[in-house]
């Protein structure tokens, strides 16, 4: 069963992993809904 | 987490129900994300933001684990992921977030 097709999806990215809109774009590729997108920094 | 994340976790899990949403994490490094993904699951372990005490138990997975990983277009994942994949130690990410899956994931 699909994890995200049809699903409403969270980002939580990272500005020293993968930030924000690189995941929302790969999410969007799965068919996936993104409602919400950050990319966070931990300095 | 950011606090200001956390909320708008926490709002917009209330507005779309918990079994709906997925969170794709980014973070750098496996206890950065064991953090995260504790934090949408089982509650804020820090105590400081609004999600302390909230365990929201949501489906949240790390972008470069492989089960969310074959669900992208390979094309799109190339172009924005894989050169960050190098240089992330995937295997510690991926046993954080399943141990996190396995304890706090209710949906």
């Amino acid at each position: 069963m699909s994890i995200l097709d049809g699903k409403k999806v969270i980002v939580i990215g990272d500005r020293d992993g993968i930030p924000g809109p690189a995941i929302a774009l790969c999410a969007e590729s799965a068919g996936a809904e993104v409602i919400f997108s950050a990319t966070e920094c931990f300095v | 987490m950011d606090l200001e994340n956390q909320k708008r976790v926490k709002d917009l899990t209330e507005e779309y129900g918990p079994e709906n949403v997925v969170v794709l994490l980014g973070a750098a490094e496996g206890e950065a994300s064991g953090i995260a993904a504790e934090t949408v699951t089982a509650g804020d372990p820090t105590y400081a933001g609004p999600l302390t005490g909230v365990s929201l138990g949501l489906v949240v997975y790390h972008v470069c684990e492989d089960e969310v990983k074959e669900e992208f277009d390979p094309d799109v994942y190339d172009e924005q992921v894989s050169m960050m994949e190098m240089v992330l130690d995937i295997d510690e990410i991926a046993e954080e977030m399943q141990a996190i899956r396995e304890e706090y994931t209710k949906y």
